[in-house]
């Protein structure tokens, strides 16, 4: 089976061409979609069905800057399971929990909105150290910890967003 | 050697065998049935012109129905054997169906699915709706002047998987072939699409008489992409009449009503609402069994004060929607409209506020969603597609999990996931020696089991006894192209295989659709015998035209001896649809089916090459 850059004939790299990817993803779904299969026979509708779901399951992991470094991580033979590992650097913790206690004291969508773009720039820092380490150096050691890192800053997206909710 | 007919790309074979096929709308308040005739979608009248059907159905005793009007004509004076908007109970348990306390019938708590007591005996919401589907279908093959080779059936984005596999048994019952289960504002979104030749960023608002959803899109180059959804399943234009209601009862000061006087109040409600849509005010008056008058006024003002938490609860999905698909309100292009509760114009105030831009009106917002299922019935039956070739790709509304320890609800396929989509998991046992596992699957986005909707449990048994953790049990979750879901559960440690398959039914099984089919039809057995040759007879010629047309775009993908193997079966096969042996012809199918699995798949894995290829050589032309 082919890896999910292969499917839609782009190389594996983390930096990605989301326009390149956008298009060959409505391009194979346009002539593998199982609603051009509707009509016939079983077997097709079923190869159909296979292939839509196993190129929507790539093209969610590719858009995704975390599923992304994870996967491009587990190509070159890094665990992606990252749950047996639990130890952060003392000083990305600190500032994580400042992160959140900006979020507990913001009192309206303004305040949040603040505390939104601070994390963007800090996501794309890191993304951009990611992108070095994968692309540039191919030290994919050096790349995890950074990737682990983008996962917390996703997280905090998250609460963000639910914070938002409960204004 | 085989002979094969020539033809256009995605043109049939048999072009003056075009394949009769219709979009539902199945609605709270009025159902419509469309089809594509002529080169464009069209709803179909019923004989007095009409196109709505009211969505009511009226129990008589001894077991005859009316439907639509007529049924209308009885809900006061008839109320509890008339019922009106079931689609508000369709895969509910009582708890969960609002406004039960103001619904003037008796209720029966079953389980899985409530049901309703009648002249004609109990009768589950998924029958009510059979009799509504029943009508549209043979209005549909009295106007196209033949059976239906399927029906797109149209539900509320934000159905659960039980609403929707309710939706699905009623259309089963009332013998139609679903082609598909369509999303509404996706239905609407394609008609408005197509119509307009639309591209970028769309929000679809609907507001029917009884849910409500928000779906945002992204159209490009033929491709309707659904980004996100959110809404409320008990939202709708009923519960405008519920407030108004409740005000005419205390404005009148009117003691504990009987079931035929709230029924008529209700109506009167909702005349009161629909009036406002382009008046300032509206005068109630009924006469109520008991003699009383009632003669109150309803301004605009007061209207909007007592419904305004009911506009506000619109607010939420909304934001949700945006949020859930990364953007902002500037970056959505239009806002469509539909469903005719959209008409009240607190509600067009309240979306042209939230997305900041006038909403569109120029589709009458009670048809697009039939036009828009009609259109996508067409395709799938493998006619023509109406302006060119486009295709979709939807999305499941809510998130599908299990339950883990301590009550807690484990997401495994998030909500907005495109589907058809497949998810697995690994679970472990937690006791020495387990040789068995209970899965729960839910439904819901949230944390607690017992917040979310309980879709199905199965035990999966045999587990090889291990110390606890040692095994390995990996839950696979599959979502299909109609947005439901089926569950297989597999242990794999120890080479010992367990496997499950759940497709959660709510209220009736197959065997019950199946009775329920068997007495609809008098002489029941050569009914169903003729309609199992004809159906089968139906899947043989459409499988056969397929491999033909697979073998002559794509035979090169075969080795000789693999072409002489496939044309022997099909040549089987076309033998005995000469004849009348029903088995011979379905187990013919069966072996044709299996012996093109091989060659279905290479054809997917050369279709994605193409896809690929065609893509570098337009760039290059660039």
């Amino acid at each position: 089976m082919k890896n999910h850059f292969e499917l839609f004939g782009l190389t594996p790299a983390y930096a990605l061409d989301t326009a390149k990817l956008d298009s060959a993803y409505r391009d194979i779904q346009a002539r593998i979609h199982p609603d051009k299969f509707a009509h016939a026979g079983d077997a097709e509708r079923r190869a159909s069905m296979q292939m839509a779901t196993q190129v929507n399951e790539a093209y969610r992991t590719l858009k995704s800057p975390v599923r992304r470094a994870v996967y491009v991580l587990e190509l070159n033979g890094i665990d992606a399971a990252f749950e047996t590992d639990t130890a952060m650097p003392k000083d990305f913790l600190m500032q994580q929990m400042e992160f959140r206690e900006r979020l507990e004291e913001a009192k309206n969508s303004s305040d949040l909105d603040f505390i939104k773009k601070s994390l963007l720039e800090q996501k794309g820092e890191i993304q951009r150290l990611i992108t070095e380490q994968i692309d540039s150096r191919k030290n994919f050691q050096d790349a995890r910890p950074l990737v682990r890192k983008l996962m917390f800053f996703d997280r905090l997206a998250e609460e963000i967003d639910e914070a938002y909710e409960s204004l | 050697m085989a002979l094969f007919q020539i033809c256009e790309p995605g043109e049939s074979p048999e072009p003056h065998q075009r394949k009769l096929a219709v979009g539902i709308d199945l609605g709270t308040t009025n159902s419509l049935v469309a089809t594509v005739r002529s080169g464009s979608a069209t709803v179909l009248s019923d004989a007095q012109g009409r196109v709505l059907l009211p969505s009511i159905v009226r129990y008589l005793p001894g077991g005859k129905t009316e439907v639509g009007y007529a049924a209308q004509a009885h809900q006061a004076d008839d109320p509890k054997n008339t019922i009106a908007s079931v689609k508000r109970c369709m895969g509910r348990g009582l708890k969960d169906v609002t406004h039960a306390e103001n619904a003037p019938y008796d209720f029966i708590d079953a389980p899985g699915m409530v049901k309703l007591k009648t002249a004609a005996g109990a009768k589950s919401p998924v029958e009510v709706s059979a009799e509504i589907l029943k009508i549209l279908r043979s209005r549909a093959e009295l106007a196209l002047g033949g059976g239906l080779t399927g029906a797109v059936i149209t539900v509320p984005a934000y159905f659960d998987d039980a609403q929707r596999q309710a939706t699905k048994d009623a259309a089963k019952l009332a013998g139609l072939n679903v082609l598909r289960l369509l999303n509404e504002p996706t239905a609407a979104a394609i008609a408005y699409g197509l119509d307009n030749a639309a591209e970028g960023v769309y929000a679809v608002f609907d507001l029917g008489g009884g849910t409500f959803d928000i779906s945002i899109l992204r159209l490009s180059k033929g491709v309707f992409e659904v980004v996100a959804t959110n809404g409320d399943s008990a939202l709708g234009g009923d519960d405008w009449d519920q407030r108004v209601f409740c005000w005419i009862v205390e404005e009148a000061k009117l003691p504990p009503l009987e079931a035929g006087d709230m029924r008529l109040l209700l109506v009167k409600a909702r005349e009161a609402r629909e009036y406002l849509t382009s008046h300032g005010e509206a005068r109630i008056t009924a006469r109520l069994s008991g003699g009383d008058v009632i003669d109150v006024i309803l301004d605009t003002e007061t209207f909007c004060r007592i419904t305004a938490h009911l506009v506000q609860k619109t607010v939420g999905p909304a934001r949700r929607a945006l949020r859930d698909a990364g953007l902002a309100v500037e970056d959505v292009k239009g806002v469509v409209m539909v469903g005719g509760a959209t008409r009240m114009p607190q509600i067009q105030r309240a979306a042209a506020e939230l997305f900041r831009r006038d909403p569109l009106n120029n589709l009458d917002p009670d048809k697009v969603v039939a036009l828009g299922a009609a259109i996508q019935a067409n395709v799938l039956a493998g006619n023509q597609p109406l302006d060119g070739d486009w295709l979709l790709l939807d999305v499941i509304p809510l998130s599908l999990g299990i339950e883990t320890m301590g009550g807690l609800a484990e997401r495994i396929v998030p909500r907005n996931t495109t589907i058809p989509c497949a998810k697995a998991q690994e679970f472990t046992t937690f006791k020495d020696g387990q040789t068995g596992m209970s899965v729960h699957v839910v439904q819901g986005e949230r944390e607690l089991v017992s917040d979310c909707r309980s879709l199905a449990r199965f035990e999966l048994k045999g587990i090889p006894p291990m110390v606890a953790g040692a095994a390995r049990v990996r839950v696979t979750f599959e979502v299909d192209a109609d947005g439901l879901l089926s569950v297989s559960a597999k242990e794999k440690t120890t080479g010992a295989e367990a496997f499950v398959t759940v497709r959660p039914s709510y209220g009736l099984g197959d065997a019950d659709i199946e009775r329920m089919l068997r007495d609809s039809y008098q002489h029941a057995r050569e009914d169903m015998h003729a309609r199992a040759l004809n159906e089968h007879r139906v899947d043989a010629q459409r499988l056969i035209d397929a491999v033909r047309g697979g073998l002559q775009e794509d035979g090169s993908l075969l080795s000789t001896g693999e072409v002489k193997s496939i044309e022997e079966k099909v040549q089987n096969l076309e033998n005995l649809l000469r004849g009348n042996n029903a088995k011979a012809i379905k187990q013919s199918s069966d072996a044709l089916n299996k012996a093109t699995e091989e060659f279905a798949a290479r054809r997917m894995d050369a279709s994605v090459r193409r896809a690929l290829t065609g893509r570098n050589l337009s760039s290059l032309d660039a």
